[in-house]
């Protein structure tokens, strides 16, 4: 069994036989961490380049370690400092990278459906590690790889994902993950963070109260509010989005049960979740981290294989 | 179809094994047994309790190995392996290793496992048990140490070992 797609541009386009699959192969490669030699030759005959138009700390450094774990060869290319500057366009640049025999492309940019539009132009597989506000279906799937080792699966868990639901591409992703696995998705922030008609488009849940979407769940995914994507002020102040949206302590000792609290980092301490509960033992933020390369090393090892 | 081995000779061969790895590894103090993954872990399960019967009260270091993510044939797309648990929870640091695995063909697959291996420490000896050897079809210098039963067989033939725990009944068999 392989993967359907030839790239992974989005969970939009997976089906879940393809995400069990990578969870599948993600727990040797989980195991394969744990070793003291932490490395597999899978990929050393492939060539991977890291195609960075946006910032990322997490992101590119999980994909150069599962890149680098995989015994791939990798370059990394930013945008800043590039020839970007010079008015360079995508596909030239990208032609150009691949011109020095690349086989596999992992791409972050601002513009939603980069990623899309590069691969009706080049012929090796894509990774998306972002684009815009559509989606980052690796951060996806560490998050659904990762509540199904908390919590032993994910089908009927209640997922909320909370915050920035608007401007967030992880929210999406998740919701296509945690769809597909049969998870109950309700997503809740305040009205002018949350489109019109998500419920509807994909049959989740919407509140606009945070306290009852805690209650209701499983596993809260507390987004970060996303500052350097809203170009109108969409509430009045952090400090209110605080008090009103932000997870805490004594929200969280309020509730009838100990729920599961995600992020996907990096946190704005103190504005969706506090420091206290970011750190608890309650939190599975740094599994995630974890996870991240060992799905990643799934993704990259099955979309490395050439054609029959 | 060809009968190879019977339940019965499957059964004699596999006491055989054992009674042939004692010789060698006599309290089995330094020795441990690793069997690959998917199809020699049926063997080696077999191995492993005829040894617990033929030596009681000594505990033989037996684990698993996966070897998907060290095959040279992985992007050449001749079939997708969905990768296996590897599974040893002893360091092989000078041990003298056992590899079992059910039938030798070209050696590749014995190659990818010593890759593997050497990943989980320096073994001080290795040594190859095999059920089946197909002689004569090696692409790489590797010879078994213990062989159940040596075959000649030519390319298009399928050599198959059936196992009760999987297949409902121990046989082996040449497929033409």
């Amino acid at each position: 069994m392989s993967l359907s797609a030839k790239h992974l541009l989005g969970i939009r386009d997976l089906k879940r036989s393809d995400i069990e699959l990578i969870f599948k192969t993600a727990d040797q490669f989980k195991d394969v961490l744990q070793r003291p030699i932490k490395k597999v030759p899978s990929l050393r005959d492939t060539t991977i380049v890291n195609v960075f138009f946006e910032n990322s700390t997490r992101t590119r450094i999980s994909f150069e370690l599962a890149e680098k774990r995989l015994g791939a060869d990798v370059v990394n290319f930013s945008a800043s400092g590039s020839s970007v500057s010079k008015g360079e366009t995508l596909i030239d640049t990208v032609n150009n990278i691949l011109s020095m025999k690349v086989d596999l492309v992992v791409m972050r940019h601002s513009a939603t459906g980069a990623p899309h539009f590069l691969s009706k132009h080049i012929n090796v597989p894509i990774v998306n590690a972002g684009d815009g506000i559509n989606e980052h279906p690796t951060q996806a799937l560490l998050d659904a790889y990762s509540i199904r080792e908390r919590l032993g699966s994910v089908e009927g868990k209640k997922v909320a994902i909370c915050g920035d639901i608007m401007h967030s591409r992880v929210a999406l992703s998740n919701i296509y993950c945690l769809k597909k696995l049969g998870a109950e998705v309700t997503v809740a922030g305040p009205p002018t963070l949350i489109p019109k008609y998500i419920a509807e488009a994909l049959g989740v849940n919407v509140t606009y109260n945070i306290r009852e979407a805690l209650n209701w769940c499983d596993v809260a995914n507390v987004l970060r509010i996303q500052l350097e994507r809203q170009n109108m002020p969409l509430f009045s102040s952090l400090r209110e989005y605080s008090l009103a949206y932000g997870v805490n302590r004594q929200l969280l000792d309020s509730l009838q049960k100990e729920i599961v609290i995600m992020h996907p980092g990096p946190i704005n301490r103190g504005v969706e979740l506090s420091s206290d509960v970011a750190d608890s033992g309650q939190s599975i933020i740094l599994d995630q981290v974890e996870n991240g390369v060992a799905t990643r090393m799934a993704v990259l090892y099955l979309l490395a294989r050439k054609e029959d | 179809m060809k009968s190879i081995l019977t339940d019965r000779q499957l059964a004699i061969t596999i006491d055989r094994l054992s009674h042939q790895l004692i010789e060698n590894h006599p309290q089995f103090t330094n020795t441990v047994l690793i069997g690959l993954q998917p199809r020699g872990i049926y063997l080696s399960d077999r191995i492993y309790h005829q040894l617990q019967t033929l030596l009681p009260g000594v505990q033989v270091p037996y684990g698993k190995l996966d070897i998907t993510f060290y095959r040279d044939d992985y992007k050449s797309g001749k079939g997708f392996h969905t990768p296996n648990e590897t599974d040893i929870d002893f360091s092989i640091e000078n041990k003298h290793v056992v590899l079992v695995d059910d039938v030798l063909y070209t050696g590749r697959t014995i190659r990818s496992a010593m890759d593997a291996m050497l990943d989980f420490g320096r073994p001080a000896t290795v040594e190859l048990l095999v059920l089946i050897d197909r002689r004569f079809s090696r692409e790489l210098p590797i010879q078994p140490t213990y062989t159940g039963r040596t075959i000649d067989a030519i390319i298009t033939e399928k050599v198959k070992v059936l196992w009760k725990e999987r297949d409902g009944k121990d046989e082996v068999v040449l497929i033409a």
